[in-house]
């Protein structure tokens, strides 16, 4: 059968469009494809195809230094998403609960860390740490300290974003039937509200994860040279020259922030679909 | 929603931990950094706070003003440019067909949740001498001086291929500005078209207009509140960028952040970083309250 | 007012959806200053032939004329006719004058030509000192009169309106029924509707084209859609019908005879067809052309049955019996004026009665 003609609004059909497009995508992809496909070139500085390799994964995988900066960097997004999930679902539900004088301002002051450069952030959170002497010679995992805590600064809000956004969806009444029922505060918390927000929660604990392990200029300015994070390790490599290494473990770093933030969008998008058939 | 003194109790417990957490890790150090900026460097490390405004006069000078004029010209340029690159891809996403939109959505939004860091860097292994696209170019250097020899052209292009110099000057800074920022353009461009009401369009093809008039006079205006949004979602991050320009710039293409990175880990002049890290956040909340006065003028007209 | 002279012929138009044609090889033609209507279900392709007409779809196969001239392939912007849309499409960011004067102003035509014009056609349409509201001030009548006059004062060969009325409430769509045919008279434009109203397009078109699934399946004026539907989908989509299957005994001298198995005697129908003897046919027989009576009517030869009243429905002016003729077949509906009070009603339930017509009231189709 013959192509139907293009109608005026067919604005993708048409070939201006589409060439568009194709050159966004390349322009998008093409440099992360290509630091992919490197990765496992059988070729030191040539970047013509040479055979494939696994040895820059070997060689990644025996840098000591690079083992112990993915080692920080996870320990790192660990620790701060759990404490932000906390400190960002306690926000959401509290804004979602209460009117109290002043919330505008409040709601403004929540939304600074999101905002504001992260030059300013980064460069706030060394005086700091600086000025009240925190100390830097702690052992490990506590070294990591300092880290972490801005990491929860940076991402407790958005956190509270994205489970806010949850609960908006929520059916004041199915609390209030709880609470007819005979359900104390804490109840209605734990057996109506957390199971409610979950989907959110896990939406809201991957993203300050990804965040935290995507970090680079807040960690920049808040680790010193034995809490090197991943990003910083990177950071240190690329300045002298590209190597197979660094795209080995960049694509290592891809795959896995790829992979959480497919879950995030699948997890949402599943629930959003129940949502819809329980509703429908 | 229950007003605050019905449950006390349950509003401290929720409120007080982010609430302590915000204020000790977040506004202290903001403050502590506002102080700094009225401070002056005593010896090799120490400082007073003593209420000077130096450091802010300090901005002022000739060789700060440019950069800071530098960097509103590089986001400024990320800006159009991606608004310019970003437009006919949030259209192609809109009018695409049902099963497509969805997948050109996630295309866009993908390269978005990889580390800032190794997109930078992979556009340095793309665009360096020994890169990509100096490759290719090669390539089609050594085909077209071939093909040109055969019709008796010889060396018209050249003894050799002359690598371009694509890497470590403002156009690289540009380029990869764009390449970090695009989705932040595309995707409230996208929002904004996709709630427009197609009849609106096809009602201004059918009273005469060529699309390129519709386009003008019905689209653009319509989806002026994203196009707000998309301006200053590139803007703000692009012009409190530090990674691009540290990475990919040349000796003159520092931007405002690469000044206050230096002050406070190399020159250890803490009270003129902080001085300069506040002017770029006060620059930060104009742009933000100018898109508030941008969007509430548009609805205010819009309601007559 | 309206000549055999065609200002849009359409031939062998059709749309495809991939394998499903939205609209199948349609023939039509549209007369010049008439007011012609789309009727049809909804998804019978109505719309899209509407819109193939403004050049809003292209076509898959087929031509369209306009004056003469093929324009099946003009982009939208440059066809000479204009459209109502159905959600009205007044642009939001400008005023009313901008928005009737948008068509001019991007032609070309001076500021003061355009002003001048745009108030002329808001007073054709009774906006008269409206210009300068913007439409969110404006109720769902007026900004259907906005996109009126928009349309009207690039004075277009034809103006194309996609369900003008459906958005309005009721009382004011009975008013714009009026207004719209008054409106049409005074400009003298072709008006071609789109809707799915049967009463709206009977009281509206001068002539209507009934569509089912991409086809048009007859094009009359509404007199002759009602009284002689050419087939049983006009016949039952138009009004109220009664469908009974039979065999064409004989055809001749315009005469047509029907042999029914759920009636007792022939039908016998004046009506100019040539069907051959045998046939199976359908004789549809609208429920007011029915005679109802307690005792036997007529000539008692043909034209009649009888049966048991089994449902009322009461309509106010009017009742509607449902007789049971014979078992396992549908009522058959008779409405019956109701000239008396209903509590001196003629019929009741389980009453038997005789139902009669004449040769002129009902048409025998044979698909």
């Amino acid at each position: 059968m013959a192509r139907a003609p293009i109608g005026p609004l067919d604005y993708t059909r048409r070939t201006w469009m589409r060439l568009t497009l194709l050159a966004t995508f390349v322009f998008l992809y093409a440099p992360i494809a290509t630091l992919i496909a490197f990765s496992f070139n059988d070729s030191r500085r040539n970047i013509v195809w040479r055979g494939f390799t696994l040895k820059y994964y070997e060689q990644a995988l025996d840098n000591e230094d690079l083992i112990e900066a993915f080692v920080n960097s996870l320990t790192i997004a660990f620790a701060s998403t759990l404490i932000a999930t906390v400190l960002g679902t306690l926000v959401a539900v509290l804004l979602w609960r209460f009117r109290f004088p002043g919330k505008v301002g409040y709601e403004g002051a929540m939304a600074l860390p999101i905002v504001i450069p992260e030059i300013c952030m980064g460069v706030a959170m060394m005086a700091f740490f600086a000025r009240i002497g925190w100390p830097s010679d702690m052992v490990w995992p506590f070294s990591l300290s300092a880290i972490t805590i801005a990491h929860v600064s940076f991402s407790f809000p958005f956190v509270a974003v994205v489970v806010r956004a949850r609960l908006e969806g929520f059916n004041r009444e199915l609390a209030e039937a709880a609470q007819d029922l005979g359900a104390t505060e804490w109840q209605v918390f734990r057996d109506v509200l957390i199971p409610f927000m979950g989907p959110g929660l896990v939406a809201g604990a991957l993203l300050a994860f990804t965040l935290s392990l995507d970090d680079f200029v807040i960690t920049f300015f808040t680790s010193g040279p034995n809490t090197v994070t991943f990003p910083v390790k990177v950071y240190s490599m690329v300045r002298f020259s590209v190597t197979p290494e660094v795209n080995a473990a960049s694509t290592v770093l891809i795959v896995l922030t790829v992979a959480l933030t497919v879950t995030a969008l699948w997890l949402q998008h599943r629930t959003r679909i129940k949502t819809a058939e329980t509703a429908g | 929603m229950d007003p605050w003194w019905r449950h006390p109790l349950v509003f401290w417990v929720l409120g007080l931990p982010p609430t302590a957490w915000l204020l000790g890790f977040f506004l202290i150090p903001l403050g502590i950094v506002w102080l700094f900026s009225f401070a002056e460097l005593r010896g090799v490390i120490g400082m007073e706070v003593t209420g000077t405004l130096a450091n802010y006069a300090r901005a002022l000078d000739p060789l700060y003003l440019e950069i800071f004029g530098k960097s509103f010209l590089f986001a400024g340029m990320t800006t159009v440019v991606s608004l310019v690159a970003g437009f006919p891809v949030a259209m192609a996403i809109v009018f695409a067909s049902p099963r497509w939109r969805p997948v050109l959505l996630l295309l866009v939004i993908l390269p978005f949740w990889t580390n800032l860091l190794i997109r930078t860097y992979a556009l340095i292994a793309v665009l360096r001498i020994r890169g990509f696209v100096n490759f290719s170019l090669e390539w089609l250097w050594e085909r077209g001086d071939w093909g040109l020899a055969l019709i008796g052209l010889p060396g018209v292009l050249g003894d050799r291929f002359e690598p371009l110099e694509l890497l470590y000057n403002n156009t690289a800074v540009v380029i990869g500005l764009v390449y970090v920022h695009l989705p932040f353009m595309v995707l409230p461009l996208y929002a904004a078209l996709e709630r427009l009401d197609r009849s609106l369009i096809e009602a201004a093809l059918d009273l005469g207009a060529s699309q390129w008039t519709a386009f003008r006079t019905v689209i653009v205006p319509l989806a002026f509140p994203g196009i707000v949004s998309g301006a200053i979602l590139v803007f703000i991050p692009a012009l409190g960028s530090f990674l691009t320009p540290d990475l990919l710039g040349g000796t003159d293409s520092q931007m405002i952040a690469n000044v206050i990175e230096r002050q406070f880990k190399g020159a250890n002049d803490w009270p003129f970083g902080a001085a300069l890290s506040f002017l770029l956040m006060y620059l930060t909340f104009g742009a933000l309250a100018l898109r508030a006065v941008l969007s509430r003028g548009r609805s205010a007209m819009d309601a007559g | 007012m309206s000549t055999e002279d065609p200002i849009i012929e359409i031939r062998g138009l059709t749309k495809r959806y991939g394998s499903l044609a939205a609209v199948d090889a349609v023939d039509l033609d549209i007369r010049r200053g008439e007011f012609f209507a789309l009727l049809g279900p909804s998804g019978c392709g109505k719309t899209t032939l509407l819109r193939m007409i403004a050049g809003l779809e292209m076509p898959t196969g087929g031509t369209i004329r306009l004056e003469g001239n093929d324009v099946s392939a003009v982009p939208v912007n440059k066809r000479p006719v204009n459209m109502v849309f159905q959600s009205y499409a007044v642009f939001p960011h400008m005023s009313v004058l901008d928005n009737v004067g948008y068509g001019l102003r991007i032609a070309g035509v001076t500021r003061e030509e355009t002003r001048h014009r745009a108030e002329e056609a808001l007073a054709l349409v009774k906006l008269a000192g409206y210009g300068a509201r913007r439409p969110d001030q404006l109720s769902g009548g007026q900004r259907q009169r906005v996109a009126l006059a928009r349309a009207l004062v690039k004075q277009p060969k034809v103006l194309l309106l996609d369900e003008p009325l459906s958005a309005l409430d009721a009382k004011l769509r009975e008013q714009m029924r009026l207004e719209l045919v008054n409106l049409q008279d005074s400009v003298g434009i072709t008006f071609v509707i789109v809707t799915h109203d049967q009463s709206e397009a009977l009281s509206m078109a001068d002539r209507i084209a009934v569509m089912d699934a991409g086809q048009v399946r007859q094009v009359a004026p509404p007199a002759e859609l009602y009284e002689f539907p050419a087939n049983r989908f006009v016949a039952d989509f138009i009004g109220s019908v009664n469908l009974i299957e039979g065999q064409v005994e004989s055809c001749d001298a315009g005469i047509v005879t029907l042999s029914c198995p759920d009636l007792p005697a022939p039908v016998v129908i004046r009506q100019q067809v040539t069907y051959a003897t045998g046939t199976t046919a359908w004789l549809a027989l609208r429920p007011e052309k029915i005679d109802i009576t307690h005792e036997p009517d007529g000539d008692g030869t043909s034209n009649l049955a009888h049966g048991v009243v089994e449902e009322i429905t009461y309509l106010g002016e009017t009742s509607v019996y449902h007789v049971r003729v014979a078992p396992d077949v549908p009522l058959i509906k008779v409405s019956s004026a109701n000239l008396d009070r209903v509590t001196r009603r003629r019929f009741t339930w389980g009453d038997n009665v005789h139902l009669s017509w004449t040769s002129e009231c009902g048409v025998v189709l044979d698909r």
